[in-house]
């Protein structure tokens, strides 16, 4: 506790650093996920093999993703980033073609038979309707990355892990228990945080 | 290209070494699964027995997995010390959680009409667990333990901070001297073990899951 109270702005800047890391790399994750979830439940035929090359990158121990990328990027946030990115591209990419190809296709039908143009059944059926199964895998990726960001201190891109490797080298181990729960607590209110947002979306489908 | 040339020399001039980090890498792996899988399968069985009290502490497991990896290993590091022995304690820990989930889940949704036949037919509690349940629950255990050995494989190569050894050892000196051959030593055996290890886990459970149609 003396150690938080006397660091505070320390550990505030850390903590932000990570939240930002981490917020960055969803941001362009997701960017990059739903075009191609998207095309991928469009085009079926394409999502076994390319779901397949995301699940090998997903095994790839975080390290060793590391230490294949800075050859090529550097250290640093980019390095970090790019991780992180590649990493979570298996779960957003997963549950976007799982959510989008899980939509009764007689609802489908029923917009078409509106006379609904295929744009305008997309977003106005489709997408809602598969937007639950979206959201839940941003929350399993966004859970993962606050995890995995607290190793990019080791390559000098900085957030919560600096005080677990402070930690480790100084013998230090407050430092550690504090990295260790804050890490811990955005984790949960990240996934608290998007729960809440998946519930809201799910009960306006179901109202009126 | 010029960091894969430096790797494979290194390669070539110190192959003895890097063997002997494989081997201790797997050494750790295994020994860190066995441990885990000779306590948490008896306790996930028996928290099995008792539903309220195991609901209870697999919410709390559940809860716990926000915690990194690699906060598990450092934080365990004050307390035992650098070495292999702590790594095997903090790999131990990680491996647990998949086990014991698997095996309390197993063990709980055997179907109660399978159990009463058992006792009708005069079987022992004993003989059920060995004859009954157990043959019945051992895929999703097995999925459990596949799922706890990937996560040791990847983990292992964390274990290179807390003095652990193994592949991890080449990735956190190669940083440490600004060496990009010596990253890839041990960042390419490290990926190619973790899909070698994820491929090669899913025979057994394949072949569990065969028998017992």
């Amino acid at each position: 506790m003396t150690y938080l109270a006397e660091n505070w702005d320390f550990v505030l800047e850390l903590a932000w650093q990570h939240i930002s890391l981490a917020a960055s790399v969803l941001f362009i994750a997701l960017a990059l996920a739903l075009p191609l979830g998207v095309l991928l439940a469009r085009f079926g035929r394409l999502a076994t093999p390319v779901l397949g090359l995301l699940s090998v990158v997903y095994t790839i121990p975080s390290m060793a993703l590391f230490a294949l990328l800075i050859p090529v990027t550097g250290l640093g946030f980019k390095t970090a980033a790019t991780a992180l990115v590649v990493y979570s591209q298996f779960i957003l990419v997963r549950n976007t073609v799982a959510g989008l190809q899980g939509v009764d296709p007689a609802v489908l039908e029923a917009a078409v038979g509106m006379g609904m143009s295929g744009w305008q059944v997309f977003r106005e059926v489709r997408l809602p309707l598969a937007m639950p199964v979206i959201l839940a895998g941003v929350r399993v990726a966004a859970v993962s990355i606050i995890g995995l960001a607290s190793l990019a201190a080791w390559i000098n891109a900085g957030g919560l892990g600096v005080l677990l490797f402070q930690g480790l080298y100084q013998d230090h181990a407050t430092k550690i228990w504090t990295g260790t729960i804050l890490i811990a607590f955005i984790a949960i209110a990240a996934s608290r945080l998007l729960q809440r947002l998946e519930r809201r979306i799910r009960s306006g489908l179901d109202g009126p | 290209m010029a960091a894969l040339e430096s790797a494979l020399t290194y390669l070539a001039a110190n192959a003895d070494r890097f063997w002997k980090a494989l081997g201790i890498h797997l050494e750790l792996a295994a020994a860190s699964l066995a441990v885990a899988a000779a306590v948490c399968i008896p306790l996930g069985i028996w928290a099995a027995r008792s539903p309220a009290a195991g609901n209870w502490a697999m919410n709390v497991i559940e809860a716990l997995r926000v915690v990194p990896s690699l906060a598990v290993l450092i934080l365990v590091f004050p307390y035992l010390g650098f070495g292999a022995r702590t790594a095997m304690v903090a790999l131990s820990i990680l491996a647990s959680p998949p086990i014991l989930v698997n095996t309390y889940v197993a063990y709980r949704n055997i179907d109660p009409a399978v159990l009463e036949a058992a006792v009708g037919m005069g079987m022992t509690p004993g003989q059920i667990l060995r004859w009954i349940e157990t043959p019945l629950a051992a895929p999703v255990v097995m999925a459990g333990i596949r799922t706890a050995a990937s996560e040791v494989v990847a983990s292992a190569t964390l274990a290179a901070f807390i003095g652990g050894g193994g592949l991890g050892e080449f990735i956190v000196n190669g940083l440490a001297m600004n060496n990009v051959g010596l990253l890839l030593v041990g960042g390419i055996p490290v990926a190619l073990l973790a899909l070698l290890a994820e491929g090669l886990l899913s025979i057994p459970e394949y072949v569990v899951r065969r028998r017992i149609r």
